[in-house]
């Protein structure tokens, strides 16, 4: 241990990683992309070769010792290779989230002074240029994708091939500085400076050590047993902790190959093509998948659907139990078995996960009926909880403990306490270094001895150990009864029906809850389909009487299973609107990571809230939107105000479950 | 402004060249129905040229004209330098002249990609035995043509459905999946036949974007039939502005909307 805790054999940095995995294994793939319709692929020998013309390319540029060198796009393996060219040549590389726009990109490039910007293409390139004004220290950007910017003036713009082509002519010259830039680094250097989304105020710059990165690596690629041949698909944000985790610091501790989709849209079909062995994705893409499944089945013939409805009932009952080992009777297994050659072997082979041995989901909770679904296919999903500031992993669910209303027990090395607030701390060797430039925030996350607050309410179930997240801890708040409030709780029961999108609840204060829905224009847009209903727009399909009436039949079956919770049954929803337009990151109401932002969402529809409060039948209002190109325009609608049934509860009553 | 074998520079410094194609004196009869009268105008190298006026002013019949698929009555239609005999389509296909249509004329039961592929059809050179066998030459040929194929699908951003039957795509799509195919053909000149027809304002903000970039990345010589004057004023260098079969004006964006002869025509005044 103590060894380790030091970096094992030498390996101190995500460069030193590399440099072993070029020289042990350099002929096996490290990244591959599709491109021109075939799957290119780079070798771990490659991969380096392709690093070191890059950083002696950046060295040639003029870059520094602790420069900040930002990275915008989506994944690409030039990107993965930018930010370990970047430390190299011992930059701090800041991967941004590519759908931020300029104002957000702004705020970020200017807080962390970045002097360099490595930008995917040319729509990236367009919104560093429309804020270059406002940028004081920023000098050079380097973009991938030469396609519509020939005509860009290029004193500061330069082409990644092109940086390269430099760096491999300058190698006589910069050769020995590089080199001595590489060894450099130590344990406590910094790694990486990654932003997160901010679900309150402006994002925050989390500043991740190497030992922070590579001992959460190695620690989690011990506990699920990751070896080099893992295959895993790269499509997730690459600002986002999770992907630096499993794209750069697993890849790199375990020497595994990430393979990066050919555009975001297919993402899918490349998700099958390359049926990944280690899979990572937030509930949200568990959700469209299972949705899609639903939506496909029910256009199959009666036939399909009869096999497929025999099937799954089947897979529910006993595929859990076989995929964690338990006991199950021969006749069980033998007719699992048939229903893996006719139903699941091919609808997991459809959704590219013949191969998964350890999927994960995270970020949010999930429905336990789509946690079930694909677990009940055979398929190792399990669910972490972490956070930015911990480099991932704060608590993980080992094999065969895998549950979906907990979010397991604490990963290897990870202490945890729940406060007497039920807030829950944790202190681990992936504990971040400090908040950029933020010494109040950051003494407010973490005390002297290393404990940090991670805003969460929860507890440790007694007899398993496991721990279970309620809501943030700020959200938690008391209605005007004293009773507990906790909209994430009944959000999520919400939002596990496939018609609803997005939920809001509000009650913090009053004497009833009430909440805000958004429908699933996916889900939605196909029963209307089906049915013969024609709709226009979002929003008349949103204000449809059936579609209403379906929505206020979720809303009370919900209001049952709430009921049924002690603590948390006057949360009840007593009455709701389903609103007219999407909840959006670009009008502010979500963050990029897709969470509620609760606050901005009060202020903008305070009319309608109000409107849940004073019992009126309906209201009109007018919503500002923003379009995807940053130009503003407005909506306006008149929504139904509905009430819901409630389950009247008891207080003495003993739950009975 | 213009000199006659020079050529110019456009407001956003693009060069354009020579003349490719000169128009002169066509005229385009159907028994009695004069469809077009007397026009000349040329395109030149590099530039984006439209054809507007509105609807039956004889814009198709003139694309036609271009493209060797009518033959006027009287005129002659120049084609680098030379006078352009009678041909057939697939003749003119092979002098790197290359179109779309109004009404979408894919074929609807295949993908995508083989779609794409049958663009690439005047530059095979195998036969259809060795095709068959699949070897040597054969196989090389498709490679390389694959490739400009894929190419072309990573240009228009439509990897997505590469391998969807076309009759399965929405009607936007279709016509991006029928630019993909001219553009296999690796055209000198590119004739659009509205392109632009029938889209949401999205779909022709996009499909401009993709002509644009088609101008800029490839040099193809547009030419461009539409009757949506916004798109038009943005996108080209020069227009012809056609009326009832004649040419009722000629020269860049500006100049045609200030001409009074177009603004009555689009406006509607009575002609006598």
């Amino acid at each position: 241990m103590a060894q380790t805790l030091t970096g094992a054999e030498g390996l101190r940095s995500i460069p030193a990683l590399l440099h072993r995995n070029a020289t042990k294994f350099g002929s096996k793939p490290a990244y591959r992309e599709k491109e021109f319709g075939i799957w290119q692929t780079w070798t771990w020998e490659e991969t380096a070769q392709e690093i070191e013309d890059l950083a002696l390319g950046l060295l040639n540029l003029g870059v520094n010792e602790g420069d900040f060198i930002a990275v915008i796009g989506r994944n690409r393996p030039k990107l993965y290779w930018s930010i370990v060219a970047a430390q190299r040549v011992g930059a701090i590389p800041v991967p941004l989230y590519q759908d931020a726009n300029a104002e957000e990109m702004a705020y970020v490039l200017g807080h962390c002074g970045a002097r360099f910007v490595i930008a995917g293409d040319q729509e990236q390139v367009d919104k560093v240029i429309e804020i270059q004004d406002q940028l004081q220290q920023f000098e050079h950007m380097i973009y991938l994708d030469p396609r519509g910017l020939r005509k860009y003036d290029h004193t500061h713009l330069h082409q990644y091939s092109h940086v390269q082509d430099q760096g491999r002519a300058a190698r006589d010259e910069f050769g020995a500085e590089l080199a001595r830039r590489s060894e450099k680094p130590d344990y406590d250097s910094t790694c990486v400076m990654l932003y997160t989304s901010g679900t309150t105020g402006k994002p925050k710059g989390v500043v991740l050590s190497n030992r922070n990165v590579i001992e959460s690596a190695r620690a989690s690629s011990e506990f699920d047993g990751l070896s080099r041949e893992e295959e895993t698909l790269a499509y997730l944000p690459m600002a986002w902790v999770g992907d630096f985790i499993f794209s750069i610091g697993q890849a790199f501790w375990c020497g595994f190959c990430v393979n990066c989709p050919e555009s975001p849209d297919t993402m899918m079909t490349d998700l099958r093509e390359i049926g990944p062995t280690y899979y990572f994705a937030p509930p949200r893409v568990f959700e469209t998948q299972l949705t899609n499944v639903m939506i496909r089945m029910e256009d199959a013939g009666a036939f399909k659907r009869k096999m497929f409805d025999h099937y799954m009932a089947h897979a529910r009952k006993v595929g859990p139990a076989i995929l964690d080992g338990k006991p199950v009777s021969a006749a069980d297994r033998l007719k699992y078995r048939i229903g893996d050659l006719l139903v699941y072997g091919p609808l997991k082979n459809t959704l590219g996960f013949s191969r998964v041995r350890v999927g994960y989901t995270a970020g949010e909770a999930i429905g336990p009926e789509i946690f079930d679904f694909y677990r009940s296919l055979g398929i190792n999903l399990k669910q972490l909880y972490g956070q930015t500031e911990a480099t991932v992993f704060i608590t993980a669910q080992p094999d065969g403990e895998v549950r979906s209303d907990t979010v397991g027990v604490p990963s290897p090395g990870v202490e945890l306490k729940i406060a007497d607030s039920g807030e829950v701390f944790y202190r681990s060797p992936g504990v971040f270094v400090e908040y950029y430039k933020n010494p109040e925030s950051t003494a407010d996350t973490k005390d002297a001895e290393g404990w940090v607050a991670t805003g969460d309410a929860g507890f440790i179930e007694e007899s398993t150990g496991h721990l279970r997240i309620i809501d943030r801890a700020k959200d938690v708040g008391k209605m005007a009864s004293g009773a507990l409030f906790a909209p994430k709780f009944v959000e999520n029961k919400l939002k596990f029906y496939p018609n609803i999108l997005e939920a809001v609840v509000f009650g913090a204060g009053r004497d009833t809850c009430t909440a805000f829905i958004n429908i699933d224009l996916s889900a939605v847009g196909n029963w209307a389909e089906r049915n013969n209903i024609a709709y226009a727009s979002y929003q008349e399909l949103a204000g449809h009487p059936h579609v209403l009436e379906t929505i206020q039949s979720h809303v009370e079956e919900v209001n049952k299973s709430v009921a049924e919770d002690e603590m948390l049954s006057g949360c009840q929803v007593h009455r709701f609107v389903v609103l007219h337009k999407e909840l959006d990151a670009d009008d502010g109401e979500l963050t990029r990571t897709r969470k509620v932002r609760r606050r901005i969402i009060e202020e903008k529809f305070a009319d309608i809230i109000a409107a849940l409060y004073d019992g009126s039948p309906r209201i009109s209002t007018v919503t500002e939107v923003t379009y995807e190109d940053g130009r503003k325009g407005s909506i306006k609608a008149t929504l139904e105000v509905r009430d819901a049934k409630v389950v009247s509860v008891v207080p003495q009553k003993v739950a009975a479950k | 402004m213009l000199d006659a074998s020079e050529g110019y520079t456009t407001a956003d410094g693009r060069k354009i060249g020579g003349v490719v194609m000169e128009m002169k004196n066509i005229t385009l009869r159907f028994g009695g129905v004069k469809a077009i009268t007397d026009i000349s105008f040329d395109i030149r190298e590099g530039e984006i040229r439209a054809i507007i006026g509105p609807n039956g002013a004889g814009k198709s019949s003139m694309l036609n004209v271009m493209s060797g698929f009518y033959v006027p009555q009287e005129g002659e239609v120049w084609f680098r330098g030379k006078p352009r005999p009678q041909m057939k389509p697939y003749e003119v296909a092979r002098q790197g002249i290359a179109r779309t249509f109004q009404n979408i004329a894919l074929f609807e039961g295949m993908s995508v990609l083989d779609n794409v592929m049958t663009g690439r059809l005047t530059h095979m050179r195998t036969g259809m035995f060795s095709q068959a066998l699949w070897k040597g030459r054969a196989e090389a040929e498709e490679t390389a043509n694959r490739e400009i194929a894929e190419k072309i699908i990573d240009f228009l951003e439509i990897q997505a459905i590469r391998k969807t039957p076309v009759a399965r795509l929405p009607y936007g799509l279709k016509k991006r999946v029928e630019l993909a195919r001219a553009l296999a053909a690796e055209p000198k000149l590119l004739l659009l036949d509205e392109p632009m027809a029938g889209m949401n304002v999205e779909e022709k903000e996009d499909m401009s974007r993709f002509i644009l970039d088609v101008n800029d990345e490839f040099g193809t010589t547009i030419a461009l039939i539409e009757h949506d004057m916004g798109v038009v004023m943005d996108l080209s260098d020069r227009v012809v502005v056609m009326d009832y079969g004649k040419k009722i004006g000629d020269g860049t964006p500006d100049e045609v909307r200030n001409n009074q002869e177009v603004i009555d025509a689009y406006l509607g005044v009575e002609h006598d």
